[in-house]
C-alpha cells in the first residue's frame, strides 16, 4: 500500500516516518517510534491503555489514524516526568497511593490523569472518577487510582494531601 | 562493630521487612512507561502472525483455499492443520488430560476458533491474508445448553473420541460427557438427607465469564536452526511449565527451549494454559526461519482464549429445625466447551471443588460433578481462583442464605451456628480437607460490630414496611460471605501438572558486598513480587529489601518453579525464600561463629546480624558476613553466600474472610446501587498491607463485575454475544463501588512464615456477597433464589416476576 509522510511533534521533538492511511496512531507510536509506554488494551476504544495527549486533548490512540495526525503535539507517558527525569506529581502519586500493579493501564491512566488536572486542577473525588472512566483498570479497583490523582493535586497545588479515612 | 548510634528501630525500619507498607520497586519504570511487556520486545526480521477464525460454532471444512492469501503483499505462509500434522502438532494436549485442536482439524466445534495462520511481515498484512483464505463450512447442528450434551439425540461433537467409554478421568457415559467425579459418602450424606427435618434444594448457577487481563495473550517465538534452539517470549504465568509442555509435544530438548515472561500485564489465570497461537508461532518460526510474534486482539481474547466458571449446581442441604447443618449434597453440571481445557491440577477434573463444605461443620457431604461438551470456547480457567474455589463459595454461600431464609433465621446467626470452632483446627472436612487454621468467630464477629449488623437489619425493616405502604419503590439487600478458601496448591503428593509436581523455589546468592539477588519460579503479573519477596529477604537474614534484586520469568535462570496463579505464590514460593534465607543464615552463623571466637549456640540473631549472648558488643552485622563468606572464609569452609531451596508444602492454606455488601435497588428501574461494601480478609501474616488492600480492592472490583453483569453469553445459534468490551462488563471508576478493608491475623501453622496467601480470596468471597445482597433485597417478595449477573435488566425482570413493578 502507498506509503504517506507524516511529521509531528512527540514529547517535545520534531518526529516524521512513512505510514500507511491506514496504519493507526498508537502503532506509529509503538512500532516507528519505538515508544512502547503507550499499550493496546483493546483496540476499540473502550479502554484507554493507549490514551495520549494530542493538542491538548486526550484521545485514544486506537481511534485515530497516524495521518490525522500530522502536524500536531503529542505527548505520550514517555513525556510525563518532570524536565531533570525525576517522576512528575502524577507518577509519583501512583506510587505513593499504590495506584497501579500491573501497570499496563498506568500509562494511559497517567497520562488521562495529566490532561485532567489541567482541565481541572481541583477535582472532586466524583470528578476524578468521572474524568477517568474512560481509561479501564483491571487490576486496582481504582480507589487508590483516585488517591493517586489527589495525591498530585494537592503536590501541584501545593496544598496539603490528606487521605480519605477509609 | 555496628553503628550504635542507630537505635534498633532505625535498624528495623532501615529494612523494610515484612509488615511494612514497603512502596514498589516495579513502579518506577511502569509510571514512566518503561515496562517490558511481550508486545514491546521486538527482534530483528521478525513476522507477525493471526489467525483465520470459524464464524460457525460447529460445522465441517469442506476446503480451505490459501493461494489468495499467498498472493497478498507481505505475506509468506499460511498454516493450517494439515501442515501442523507434519510436525504432528495439529493437536496438543489440555493440562486437563483432553486434547485440543490447534488448528481446525475436519471441523471446528464453536464460534472463532483457530483455523488457518497467516505469517506476514507485519500486522496489517497479516489481516489483508487473513480476509484473502478462503475457507468453504459445512453447517452442523448446534449444542448450546449443557443440560441437552446428554440427551440421546444431541450431536457428537468430539469425532475423535468415537468410541471411547474411557475418558482421562474415568468413563465416559455419553458421547458428550468428558467425566464425571464423585467425592464424599453417598450413603451417610442420603441417610442425613431422610433423617432432615428441614432440607432446601436449589439450582445454583455461576455463569460463564473471562478474567480479560488488560493485556491480552500474546508471544514471541524465535527458532534458531543453527543451534536448534526455540526461544519464546510470553505472557505466561507459569514458565517453566510451558517449557516443559514445549519439549514433551515439539520433542525440542529441554535445555535447548529458552522461555521468557517479561512484565505481564494481568493474567488472573488466563495467562496459564498453553492456545494455539504459542504453537502456530513456534511452527511458524520454524518454518520461515524468522522471529514469530503473535498478538491476541480483544475479541480473540474474550471469544476464544480460556473462559472461567460455567458451573450449575443443584445443590442440598439437610438441618435440624435450630439450624444445624447436618449434610450437604451438590451436583454439579459443568460446561467445559469443546475441549476439557481446565487448568486444574492434573488429578482434580473438577479442581478444588470439594471445599464446597465452606466454613460450616457438615458432618456428612457428597459431591459429585459432570463434565460435558458444549459448541463453545473451550477451558474452565481459574479466574483469580484456586481451581473451583471461587464456584464451590458461591454455591455453599447463597445455599446457606437460601437455608437462612427457610428456617427463618437471620443469615448471620446461622452461619454462627454451624462454623468450624476453632479448637476443631486443624478440622478435617466430610469432603476430604485438612484445614490448617481459623478463626471463623471472631472474624464475623468483628463484621458484625464494624458495620452495625443489627442496625442495618432494623433499617431494612423499617425500608420493607415502607415499601409494603408504597412510600419507597427502593428496597434494601444485605449480603453476607463467609468464605473459607484453599490456596497453594500444592502438595506434590496430591497436585502434579502432567505429572509435574507443584512444588516451588527460591534461589538466594549474596554478593560480598552485602547485596543480593533472589531468583523465583514464580511470575508475578502484577502481584509486585520484586517488592514482597524481598520483604522476606530482609526480614529473615537482615539484609535491607533495597539491596536485593528479585528476578522472575527467565527459565534459563530461575529455579524450577510451577508459577503464579490460584493464590499460590505466597503459600508455596514464599515459604521457598523463607527456606533459602534459612539456609544461607546458617552458613553466615558460622561464619560469625568463627569470626567472633565463640561457639554457633553463643550466638542470638539480632534484626541485622548476630551478637553474642550476654556480651551485647560482640556483634557481625550481615553485610560484614557477606564479604567474609566471599574472602575469608573459616578455613575448611567454601567461599561463597547463597542457597536454593524448593518447596514442597505439607498441606494448602485456608485463608478466610467475612464480607458485607450493603445495596439498594429501585425495582423500577432495576437500577442498584452499593451503598457499602466491608471486606476482612485473614490471610494469616501480613508481608506488605498496602499490597494486600491493593489486591482485595483489585479482586473485590472484579468480583463486583461478574456478580453484576460480566458474562461470556451465546445465543442459541452458538454465537458470542458478549466478545468485545462494549458488551462484557468492566466496570470503570464511575460504577465501582467504594470498598473499607479490615483484617484478622491467624497464621497458617505449617508455613515457615504463617502467610497464607491473598490474591484470590476477594474474588472468592466478593462474588457471593454481591450476590446474596441481591437475593436478600428481593426475599421478602417471594423470592429464594435469582441467577446471576444481576444487571439492571435482569433485576428489574426479577421485580416484575415477583410482582413489585
Ligand atoms: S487500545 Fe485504544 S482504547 Fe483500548
Ligand atoms: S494496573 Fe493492571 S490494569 Fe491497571
Amino acid at each position: 500500500m502507498a506509503k504517506t509522510h507524516v511529521t509531528m511533534r512527540v514529547n517535545g521533538s520534531e518526529v516524521e516516518g512513512l505510514v500507511e492511511p491506514r496504519t493507526l496512531l498508537v502503532h506509529f507510536i509503538r512500532e516507528n517510534l519505538a515508544l512502547t509506554g503507550t499499550h493496546i488494551g483493546c483496540e476499540t476504544t473502550h479502554c484507554g491503555a493507549c490514551t495520549v495527549d494530542l493538542d491538548g486533548m486526550s484521545v485514544k490512540s486506537c481511534t485515530v489514524f497516524a495521518v490525522q495526525a500530522e502536524g500536531s503535539e503529542i505527548t505520550t507517558i514517555e513525556g510525563i516526568a518532570n524536565a531533570d527525569g525525576t517522576l512528575s506529581a502524577l507518577q509519583e502519586g501512583f506510587r505513593q497511593m499504590h495506584g497501579l500493579q500491573c501497570g499496563f493501564c498506568t500509562p494511559g491512566m497517567i497520562v488521562r490523569a495529566h490532561r485532567l488536572l489541567k482541565e481541572n486542577p481541583t477535582p472532586s473525588e466524583e470528578e476524578i472518577r468521572f474524568g477517568i472512566a474512560g481509561n479501564l483498570c483491571r487490576c486496582t479497583g481504582y480507589q487508590n487510582i483516585v488517591k493517586a490523582i489527589q495525591y498530585a493535586a494537592a503536590k501541584i497545588n501545593g496544598t496539603e494531601f490528606r487521605e480519605a479515612a477509609e | 562493630m555496628n553503628d550504635m548510634t542507630i537505635t534498633r528501630a532505625e535498624r528495623e525500619a532501615k529494612l523494610e521487612g515484612m509488615g511494612c507498607k514497603r512502596k514498589r520497586v516495579e513502579d518506577i519504570r511502569f509510571t514512566q512507561g518503561k515496562g517490558n511487556y511481550v508486545d514491546d520486545v521486538k527482534l530483528p526480521g521478525m513476522l507477525h502472525g493471526d489467525f483465520v477464525r470459524s464464524p460457525h460454532p460447529h460445522a465441517r471444512i469442506k476446503s480451505i483455499d490459501k493461494e489468495k492469501a499467498l498472493k497478498v503483499p507481505g505475506v509468506l505462509a499460511v498454516l493450517t492443520a494439515e501442515d501442523l500434522k507434519g510436525v504432528n502438532l495439529a493437536w496438543m494436549p489440555t493440562l486437563a488430560g483432553d486434547v485440543q485442536m490447534v488448528l481446525a482439524d475436519g471441523k471446528v466445534l464453536f464460534q472463532n476458533q483457530e483455523v488457518a495462520f497467516v505469517v506476514a511481515t507485519d500486522r496489517y498484512a497479516a489481516d489483508d491474508g487473513i480476509n484473502a483464505v478462503e475457507v468453504e463450512y459445512e453447517a452442523l447442528p448446534v449444542l448450546v445448553d449443557p443440560f441437552h450434551a446428554m440427551d440421546a439425540d444431541a450431536p457428537v461433537l468430539r469425532e475423535d473420541l468415537e468410541g471411547k467409554t474411557e475418558g482421562a478421568h474415568g468413563p465416559r457415559k455419553h458421547h458428550n460427557h468428558i467425566f464425571e467425579w464423585t467425592v464424599g459418602d453417598r450413603d451417610l450424606t442420603d441417610a442425613a438427607f431422610r433423617k432432615a427435618e428441614v432440607t432446601i434444594k436449589e439450582m445454583i448457577s455461576y455463569h460463564r465469564t473471562h478474567p480479560s487481563p488488560l493485556e491480552t495473550c500474546q508471544c514471541l517465538c524465535s527458532f534458531d536452526k543453527v543451534k536448534g534452539e526455540l526461544t519464546i517470549y510470553g505472557t505466561f504465568q507459569a514458565p517453566h511449565v510451558i517449557r516443559t509442555v514445549v519439549a514433551l509435544i515439539a520433542k525440542i530438548p529441554e535445555h535447548k527451549i529458552h522461555v521468557i515472561a517479561p512484565d505481564i500485564g494481568g493474567g488472573f489465570g488466563n495467562k496459564v494454559g498453553a492456545y494455539p497461537g504459542y504453537i502456530c508461532a513456534a511452527v511458524a518460526s520454524i518454518v520461515t526461519g524468522r522471529p514469530v510474534k503473535w498478538v491476541e486482539d480483544r475479541i480473540e481474547n474474550l471469544c476464544a482464549t480460556s473462559f472461567a466458571r460455567d458451573y450449575h449446581m443443584t445443590t442440598e442441604i439437610a438441618a435440624t429445625k435450630e439450624g444445624k447443618v447436618t449434610g450437604l449434597r451438590v451436583h454439579v453440571l459443568a460446561d467445559h466447551g469443546a475441549f476439557d481445557a481446565c487448568a486444574d491440577p492434573s488429578k482434580w477434573p473438577a479442581g478444588f471443588f470439594n471445599i464446597v463444605t465452606g466454613s460450616y461443620d457438615f458432618p456428612t457431604a457428597h459431591l459429585a460433578v459432570d463434565g460435558v461438551y458444549t459448541n463453545k470456547a473451550p477451558g474452565g480457567v481459574a479466574y483469580r481462583c484456586s481451581f473451583r474455589v471461587t464456584e464451590a463459595a458461591y454455591c455453599i454461600e447463597r445455599a446457606m442464605d437460601i437455608l437462612a431464609q427457610k428456617l427463618g433465621m437471620d443469615p448471620a446467626e446461622l452461619r454462627l451456628k454451624n462454623f468450624i470452632r476453632q479448637e476443631q483446627f486443624p478440622y478435617h472436612s466430610a469432603l476430604g480437607w485438612e484445614y490448617d487454621s481459623g478463626d471463623y468467630h471472631t472474624a464475623m464477629k468483628k463484621m458484625m460490630d464494624t458495620v452495625d449488623y443489627a442496625g442495618l437489619r432494623r433499617e431494612q425493616a423499617e425500608k420493607r414496611a415502607a415499601f409494603r405502604r408504597g412510600e419507597t419503590r427502593e428496597i434494601m439487600g444485605l449480603g453476607i460471605s463467609f468464605f473459607t478458601e484453599i490456596v497453594g496448591a500444592g502438595p506434590s503428593k496430591n497436585c502434579d501438572i502432567l505429572g509435574i509436581a507443584m512444588f516451588d523455589s527460591c534461589e538466594i546468592r549474596l554478593h560480598p558486598t552485602g547485596a543480593g539477588i533472589a531468583r523465583m519460579g514464580t511470575k508475578s503479573q502484577g502481584q509486585g513480587h520484586e517488592t514482597t519477596w524481598a520483604q522476606i529477604i530482609a526480614t529473615e537474614i537482615g539484609i535491607p529489601a533495597d539491596d536485593i534484586m528479585v528476578e522472575e520469568g527467565n527459565t534459563d535462570t530461575a529455579p524450577y518453579g510451577l508459577g503464579t496463579y490460584g493464590s499460590r505464590s505466597t503459600p508455596v514460593a514464599g515459604a521457598a525464600i523463607a527456606m533459602a534465607a534459612r539456609k544461607v543464615k546458617a552458613k553466615a552463623q558460622m561464619i560469625a561463629a568463627y569470626r567472633l571466637e565463640v561457639h554457633e549456640d553463643d550466638l542470638e540473631w539480632d534484626i541485622d546480624g548476630f551478637r553474642v549472648k550476654g556480651l551485647p558488643e560482640k556483634f557481625l552485622g550481615m553485610k560484614d558476613i557477606c564479604w567474609i563468606a566471599y574472602n575469608a572464609p573459616p578455613p575448611g569452609m567454601e567461599p561463597g553466600l547463597e542457597a536454593v531451596s524448593y518447596y514442597d508444602p505439607p498441606n494448602m492454606t485456608y485463608p478466610f474472610g467475612a464480607y458485607l455488601c450493603v445495596m439498594d435497588i429501585d425495582v423500577d428501574t432495576g437500577v442498584y446501587k452499593v451503598r457499602r461494601f466491608y471486606a476482612l480478609d485473614d490471610c494469616g501474616t501480613r508481608i506488605n498491607p498496602m499490597i494486600i488492600e491493593g489486591q482485595v480492592h483489585g479482586g473485590l472490583t472484579e468480583a463486583f463485575a461478574i456478580a453484576m453483569g460480566q458474562e461470556i453469553r451465546y445465543d442459541e445459534n452458538g454465537n458470542v454475544v458478549t466478545g468485545s468490551f462494549m458488551d462484557f462488563f468492566l466496570p470503570t471508576a464511575v460504577e465501582t463501588p467504594h470498598w473499607e478493608t479490615d483484617f484478622t491475623v491467624t497464621p497458617s501453622p505449617h508455613h515457615p512464615i504463617g502467610a497464607k496467601g491473598v490474591g484470590e480470596s476477594p474474588n472468592v468471597g466478593g462474588v457471593p456477597a454481591f450476590s446474596n445482597a441481591v437475593n436478600d433485597a428481593f426475599s421478602f417478595l417471594g423470592s429464594t433464589h435469582i441467577q446471576m449477573p444481576h444487571d439492571f435488566w435482569r433485576n428489574w425482570q426479577a421485580a416484575k416476576a415477583l410482582g413489585a413493578v
